[in-house]
């Protein structure tokens, strides 16, 4: 499952990163394998999201967030 | 250590930074350059005792990182300025500061700082908002942990701030850099040159000089030794992006355990429903729309309203002045130019300060409560279809007050397309510098009456303001085809827990913006004033005696009584003069657009910054009508000569305004556009953009409404 399909309230864990100009930075802002997220909210026009990671609230658009992998907690 | 020192002062964004810089150094802060760059430099001084002797700090804020792997070319900025002092001992000590509620990520940019080998102090803040999150930092394992000093603060109530004032004086350890994790060995060809050309930078030091030099250009003029590493890295192929993220994952895992250690539950009902809960509301599908128009709209509203009062006063208060001073003085040359040149001039321009004091002062409190974040958030999608991103949109709103710092407020944009576009547009937004004007024409062609509602005057401002962002829109728009770029567009952004606003830093922010605004403007209106009023008082040849002596023929003759006379004798000696001659020489080109060569004077002034417009309308009609005390009687007392038509109608006025909100007057604007784009064709397409825009918006208005 990728970042980008979270709905809002369920908890996921970070799998992997796909390889891409980005990753680095969002390594740095704490998206690394192993992380909790939950979806924190949608902006208005469905894009970008906002996730909870590591203590705080990060934003991304939906097509950065489609290179996160991530499973669902409670599958 | 000296009697004096340099404190660079680094941390994540967000982390209450510019908070503890304020609440060190209050008032004593001025804005310099960076060397060989025009950023802004934030340096304050305040001073300690140590060990029973006077300590000078210099404190240097810098923009705020994530990482020492800058992105953005502010955080370029910050990182150089930290790998500089590697080599050259530009700073005697650092200080990072810690967000404790988001301990993490920022002890991972503190751990690169610390092992960079530079004398590290630890400044953890928000303490008080880990315990309301439910967790405590044990302040001292952190500190035993990488060796270095560890204070725990709360700098928006200023607990820890004296604490961390008597260990500043103390001398930093390196700290605990060689036990701790270590980054991966670079390959071994480039290793072995660490070792023989830089013995004096630490492990990671070295580390951070490689990836930078891999990602120069090839042909930056270099040093001996860093073009040896340069082909090196070359020759081998050397990929710093794998390395850095390799560094980045590894050096998290390092952390993991330390993190486990000091974080301390304190109470496992963790208490962070209130940022969430107004988050619901600020950023709801349609709520998070209407809030922030509805916002926009009440700063808007109460820019005319609030205002009004203190600017009656200072009005006042320039009148008596320039009465008393007409009194005063003895008649003649150097009265003139005092009261009708200067003072005439700088009251055009002061009067407007209550509402720049008070557009930049709802700036700050946006930006400084976290919601303009929340902005860039609700905004990005709508951007993105211009070609600009949500971060683009705090540029927008500050260029509402000054388009300088706004341009480069664009450097925290990542995506270089984006941040041209961002700088080409912004100065379309209606700075504070055309308020004037805009004031002066609504209140002159706009009946103040409720429409609505609504102050009728303040709708047609914010028409004014929305017509600039509409225009920024359209431009960026239009730009996006012609501007080509391959780089991937990217919005990757913290939302700032919510802050009530700190008054003393916006206090601080609004003094220092004032400051500059005055001592800038100040300095070219005083120059344009005597300038002007020189070319408005004399004139070619001996017309004006010619004009004096008709007339005094006429006062004799009995047709005319004297103040009609003298009325009469100004009116024509304007027209004769230099600056008369020089209006009418453009009168042509801007007849069209409803304008006349008074008018004109001013456009050929205000060239240079539109604020000098309202000045030279002062200077101009003081030497012209001598009955009438205020600008705005004036000019609703003028009339086009020899018709019974006022001059200042409703389509001028608005030609005036749309003119105005379209070209490009200012000459700070260019220079910091041709900064910030290195070279003179962005400003210069820009200018000419901005002012095909000017004329034929104003053409059309005029040729709509006369």
């Amino acid at each position: 499952m990728l970042l980008s399909e979270l709905r809002p309230n369920q908890l996921a864990t970070i799998q992997s990163i796909d390889n891409s100009e980005l990753t680095l930075q969002l390594m740095e802002m704490g998206c690394l394998p192993g992380e909790q997220v939950e979806l924190y909210h949608i902006a208005p026009l469905g894009d970008p999201i906002a996730i909870t990671i590591s203590g705080y609230v990060l934003c991304l658009r939906k097509s950065e967030a489609a290179a996160i992998r991530i499973v669902l907690n409670n599958d | 250590m000296t009697s004096s020192v340099r404190i660079a002062l680094i941390g994540n964004p967000n982390s209450g930074k510019s908070t503890l810089f304020n609440a060190l150094t209050g008032l004593n802060q001025k804005v310099a350059n960076f060397p060989g760059v025009t950023v802004d430099k934030h340096e304050g001084k305040f001073s300690i005792l140590n060990n029973g002797r006077n300590m000078d700090c210099t404190l240097v804020d810098l923009p705020g990182i994530y990482s020492l792997y800058p992105k953005s070319i502010d955080e370029k900025i910050a990182v150089n300025y930290l790998l500089d002092s590697t080599r050259k001992t530009t700073i005697d000590k650092v200080i990072v500061v810690i967000d404790a509620s988001n301990i993490k990520r920022n002890l991972f940019l503190a751990s690169q700082i610390i092992q960079l080998g530079l004398p590290t102090m630890l400044a953890v803040n928000m303490v008080d908002v880990a315990a309301k999150e439910g967790f405590r930092i044990d302040i001292k394992k952190l500190s035993n942990y990488f060796g270095v000093t560890c204070v725990a603060l709360n700098a928006r109530s200023g607990e820890g701030i004296e604490e961390l004032k008597n260990v500043i004086g103390e001398a930093s350890p390196m700290g605990n850099i060689e036990n701790w994790y270590q980054p991966a060995p670079l390959p071994d060809a480039v290793q072995l040159l660490a070792k023989s050309h830089f013995p004096h930078l630490s492990n990671y030091g070295f580390v951070q000089l490689v990836c930078s030099l891999s990602e120069q250009e090839a042909q930056t003029s270099d040093n001996k030794e860093n073009s040896i590493i340069k082909n090196l890295l070359l020759s081998i192929d050397f990929d710093s992006m794998d390395y850095k993220q390799a560094e980045t994952l590894a050096r998290y895992q390092a952390l993991a355990p330390l993190v486990d250690q000091i974080k301390i539950l304190t109470d496992t009902q963790s208490n962070k429903n209130f940022t969430s809960k107004i988050d619901r509301i600020l950023t709801h599908k349609i709520g998070g729309y209407v809030i922030f128009l509805g916002i926009m709209f009440l700063m808007f509203q109460a820019l005319f309203s609030w205002s009004a009062w203190p600017m009656e006063k200072i009005d006042a208060l320039f009148g008596l002045l320039n009465e008393e001073l007409k009194l005063l003085l003895p008649d003649g040359i150097v009265c003139d130019l005092i009261t009708d040149g200067i003072l005439a001039g700088l009251n055009g321009v002061l009067v407007f300060i209550p509402q720049i004091c008070l557009l930049f002062f709802f700036i700050a409190l946006l930006e400084d409560t976290g919601y303009m974040a929340r902005v860039s958030f609700i905004t990005d999608r709508l951007l993105k279809i211009f070609g600009l991103n949500g971060r683009s949109i705090i540029p927008l709103i500050s260029g509402a007050a000054c388009a300088v710092p706004a341009v480069m407020g664009a450097r925290t944009i990542k995506n270089q397309k984006e941040r041209l576009l961002t700088i080409l547009v912004t100065p379309l937004m209606s700075c504070s510098a055309r308020l004037p004007v805009y004031a002066l024409m609504i209140s002159l062609v706009i009946p103040y009456k409720i429409f609505y509602g609504f102050n009728l005057q303040g709708l047609v401002l914010m028409a004014l303001y929305l017509i600039g962002f509409v225009a920024a829109l359209l431009v960026a728009f239009v730009l996006k085809y012609v501007i080509k770029s391959k780089e991937r567009s990217y919005f990757v952004m913290e939302l700032p827990t919510y802050h009530l606003p700190r008054l003393k830093n916006i206090g601080l922010q609004l003094i220092e913006k004032i400051k500059l605004f005055v001592t800038e403007a100040g300095k070219v209106i005083i120059a344009i004033s005597i300038v002007l009023w020189a070319l408005a008082s004399f004139g070619p040849g001996d017309n004006f005696k010619t004009i004096e002596s008709k007339y005094t023929q006429l006062l004799t003759e009995g047709k005319l009584d004297s103040l009609a006379c003298a009325q009469q004798i100004a009116s024509e000696q304007l027209e004769a003069s230099y600056a008369g001659h020089l209006g009418k020489l453009i009168e042509p080109i801007i007849s069209p657009i409803g304008f006349d060569w008074k008018i004109g004077i001013a456009l050929i002034t205000s060239f240079a910054a539109r604020e000098v417009f309202v000045g030279t309308m002062s200077t101009i009609y003081a030497a012209d009508a001598e009955n009438a005390n205020t600008l705005k009687e004036r000019l609703s007392e003028e009339f086009i000569s020899g018709t019974n038509t006022k001059r200042y109608t409703l389509a001028t006025g608005l030609s005036l305004m749309i003119f105005y909100a379209f070209a490009m007057q200012c000459m700070s604007t260019f220079a910091v556009v041709m900064r910030e784009t290195n070279g003179f064709k962005w400003p210069l397409i820009q200018f000419i953009i901005m002012l095909g825009m000017a004329y034929g918006g104003s053409y059309l208005i005029y040729q709509l409404f006369s």
